[in-house]
């Protein structure tokens, strides 16, 4: 077979769309929000104002690309998000 | 929203759950511009091809052999924006002469470019387009200056914001011109639909996109979008600030469908400016007087906007 010949892996220019394309955004965070299960009357309005959707429908925070900007905890209209200081690990 | 309170749709729990832009990019923390686009394509759904010029959006999105986008998109230049979405409506259009495409799948053609792609450098592209009214949306997210590059003023920037290159000082107040007026260049197109919309607001937003995609020809959005880092606010008060700036009248929402203007809502009693300025470090130079000037501007443009509604009312 000649030198030319050789076959050579598929390829392509296009990128895969997905999470983290920046890589794991939650190391950006110095406030952290944390959600009380009893205040929370699932208006979803956090859901609607998060800017990174980083929280689910059901109230779930990923806390992996949660970048902790704190709109949440300040449109909460029942102050059931509140901004707790990330412990150094 | 006073229209939409009786509504059954008004639960955000029926809104749709897609994110078309992923999370973990690398948008600054509380980013208005992408709480507008993700807000934006939840209207759009998974239907729909996006051109985005170069910006913000396009820099945070899409570092090279990853992106965000879950939807089929495109970089294009800075300026061409509108050209390339008049491009992909026109190829699709063959296509379906050729039946080569789905004659009754709608696709929605989006274009988005931040407020310099707009208002500087992209304005022939988005007047060309229009004018061949190609069946297609544009959408501008207006932060008000060149923030991609290191918030350099664009003629989107406000009168009095202090910006790298205009910066305030002893004898100068920061941007010394008005801010374009965009919606109406756009409007004098006679174009079937534009709106303003905001994303503190975003059932307002969502049905405003939503009939912009329905409707057939070239159609228009102009987000606002508050941005932390070029404005100079905390970072958590991306949403407050959108919410201030509609309530002090300095982001009228208005529509404009089918030649007629109507201001949704129209606030009678308006929030002093300087509610709106004082978070804003952008404007923390300016003195009583000139807050008093802005304030009287302000007040001119709103009271201009009104009379032209009743007048389309009445007709």
């Amino acid at each position: 077979m000649d030198k030319n010949e050789k076959k050579v892996g598929y390829m392509t220019s296009m990128s895969k769309p997905g999470k983290g394309c920046a890589g794991d955004t939650g190391e950006w965070r110095v406030f952290k929000p944390v959600k009380d299960e009893e205040k929370c009357n699932h208006c979803l309005l956090c859901w609607i104002f998060c800017p990174e959707a980083t929280i689910t429908k059901d109230i779930e925070i990923d806390y992996q690309y949660c970048k902790g900007c704190g709109i949440c905890a300040v449109e909460c209209p029942t102050g059931a998000i509140t901004m707790v200081k990330e412990e150094k690990q | 929203m006073a229209e939409q309170t009786d509504d059954l749709e008004f639960l955000p729990r029926l809104l749709p759950p897609q994110e078309f832009v992923a999370e973990g990019n690398r948008a600054c923390q509380g980013c208005g511009e992408l709480l507008a686009l993700r807000q934006l394509f939840k209207a759009a759904g998974p239907d729909t091809i996006v051109c985005s010029a170069t910006g913000c959006m396009e820099i945070i999105s899409s570092p090279y052999p990853e992106t965000a986008w879950r939807i089929p998109w495109m970089h294009v230049a800075f300026e061409n924006a509108a050209s390339v979405a008049a491009g992909v409506e026109a190829g699709i259009k063959i296509l379906r002469k050729k039946g080569r495409y789905p004659a009754d799948r709608r696709i929605n053609i989006v274009a988005i470019a931040g407020d310099g792609g707009t208002a500087d450098i992209g304005l022939q592209a988005l007047s060309g387009a229009l004018e061949r009214w190609h069946d297609f949306t544009y959408i501008c997210t207006d932060n008000e200056a060149y923030m991609n590059t290191g918030i350099q003023r664009s003629s989107s920037t406000p009168y009095g914001a202090a910006t790298t290159t205009s910066p305030a000082g002893k004898l100068s107040i920061g941007q010394q011109t008005q801010k374009k007026n965009l919606p109406m260049i756009v409007a004098a197109h006679d174009i079937p639909y534009l709106a303003t919309c905001c994303p503190s607001y975003p059932l307002d937003l969502m049905n405003k996109a939503r009939r912009a995609f329905e409707t057939i020809g070239p159609t228009y959005l102009h987000a606002f979008s508050a941005c932390p880092t070029g404005w100079r606010h905390p970072i958590d008060m991306a949403v407050e600030i959108g919410r201030l700036a509609v309530e002090t009248g300095v982001f009228p929402l208005y529509e404009v469908a089918g030649g007629k203007l109507k201001i949704n809502p129209v606030i009678e009693k308006r929030k002093p400016v300087i509610e709106y300025l004082k978070p804003q470090g952008r404007f923390r130079h300016l003195k009583p007087e000139d807050i008093e000037e802005i304030q009287r501007l302000v007040d001119e443009n709103y009271e201009r906007l009104v009379r032209r509604a009743e007048c389309d009312a009445s007709e």
